[in-house]
C-alpha cells in the first residue's frame, strides 16, 4: 500500500503528509521540553540558593556556535537538492553530522569532568536539572545523526527513484535538527549563564 | 516555502545573513551575562536574546515565515498550552500564601 500524499500536498492542508506530521511531532516536543523548563523554574524559584558559575561558559558557546552552524548546514543540504546539486547535498549533509558529532564530544568532555569531580545528578539540584535537561538533548542529537547516518547512506538511493520525496524527507529532518538547535539557544543562557 | 530556483538562491543569501546575526546575538548573550546584572535583568535579557535567537531559526531555518494556515493553528494550540505548562509553578506560590 502507497502512503498518499508524500510528495504533493493535500488540497485541504495544503502540506505533504510528512512536513505535517513532523510539525506535529514538534509541538509534543515543544511540551516535553516545556514540561522540564518548567521543573527548572520551580526548582529555581523554591531553591534558598542556586549556584553560579559551575559551568564552562567558553564550552557551552562552542556548542552553541557549533549547533547554529550545523543548522546552516542542514538547510543548505536541503536547499542543494533543490537546486539539484547532489554533491553539495552530500557535502552539507556530512558536514551537520560531523558537526553533531563535535557537539557530543564535546558534551562529553564536559560531563566526565563533572563526574570526575563527584558533581553527578546526585550532587544537588542544579546538576539534577542540568544533566536531565542536557541529557534529553543529547538524545535528541543522537537520533538526528541516526537519521542523517541513514540519508548518508541506504537513504541516499531514492534520490535516484523519487528525487522530490527525497528532497521531502531532507526538509523534515532538517525541520527536526532546527527544533533541536532552538531548545539549545535556550538551554545555554539558562543553564551556563543565569 | 519556495522551491524555484531563483527564490531557492535568494533564500541561501537569507540563511547566511541569519548565521551571521545568530553568532552576533551569541556574543552578546555572552558579554551581556559579563556585566553580572541583578537576577531579573540578568534573566530578562537572556531570554529576551535567545528569543529573539529562536524567532530566526524558527522564522528563516524552518520557514515559519511562508507556511500554511494548518502549521500555524497547530503552532498557536501549542504556545497556549505551552505558556499554561510554564505558568503552573506559580501555583506553588499560592500554597505558600494558604500556609
Amino acid at each position: 500500500m502507497n502512503i498518499p500524499y508524500t510528495v504533493e500536498a493535500r488540497p485541504d492542508t495544503g502540506l505533504h503528509n510528512g512536513k505535517l506530521g513532523i510539525w506535529l511531532f514538534l509541538a509534543s516536543e515543544v511540551m516535553l521540553f516545556g514540561a522540564l523548563f518548567s521543573t527548572y523554574i520551580l526548582l529555581r524559584v523554591g531553591a534558598l540558593e542556586w549556584p553560579h558559575g559551575e559551568l564552562s561558559v567558553p564550552l557551552g558557546m562552542i556548542n552553541t556556535i557549533i549547533l547554529i552552524g550545523s543548522s546552516v548546514t542542514m538547510v543548505m543540504a536541503w536547499a542543494s537538492l533543490k537546486l539539484n546539486d547532489w554533491g553539495k547535498h552530500r557535502l552539507y549533509l556530512s558536514g551537520t553530522f560531523v558537526l553533531a558529532a563535535i557537539f557530543l564530544v564535546n558534551k562529553y568532555f564536559e560531563y566526565s569532568e563533572h563526574l570526575g569531580n563527584g558533581e553527578g545528578p546526585w550532587h544537588d539540584t542544579f546538576f539534577a536539572i542540568y544533566f536531565t535537561l542536557t541529557g534529553l538533548h543529547g538524545l535528541h542529537i543522537v537520533g538526528g545523526m541516526v537519521v542523517m547516518a541513514y540519508f548518508l547512506g541506504p537513504g541516499a538511493k531514492m534520490w535516484k527513484t523519487n528525487p522530490d520525496q527525497f528532497a521531502n524527507r531532507i526538509e523534515i529532518t532538517g525541520l527536526y535538527w532546527h527544533f533541536v538547535d532552538l531548545v539549545w539557544i535556550f538551554l545555554f543562557p539558562v543553564l551556563y549563564l543565569l | 516555502m519556495h522551491s524555484d530556483p531563483a527564490e531557492i538562491k535568494k533564500s541561501v543569501r537569507s540563511y547566511i545573513t541569519v548565521f551571521v546575526m545568530l553568532m552576533v546575538f551569541t556574543v552578546i548573550t555572552v558579554a551581556a551575562s559579563r556585566f553580572h546584572f541583578a537576577v531579573p535583568m540578568a534573566i530578562t535579557v537572556a531570554l529576551i536574546i535567545a528569543t529573539l535567537k529562536g524567532s530566526m531559526v524558527a522564522g528563516v531555518f524552518m520557514h515559519l515565515l511562508h507556511e500554511k494556515r494548518a502549521i500555524y493553528g497547530a503552532l498557536l494550540l501549542t504556545l497556549v498550552f505551552f505558556i499554561v505548562l510554564l505558568f503552573i509553578p506559580l501555583l506553588t506560590i499560592l500554597d505558600r500564601v494558604r500556609y
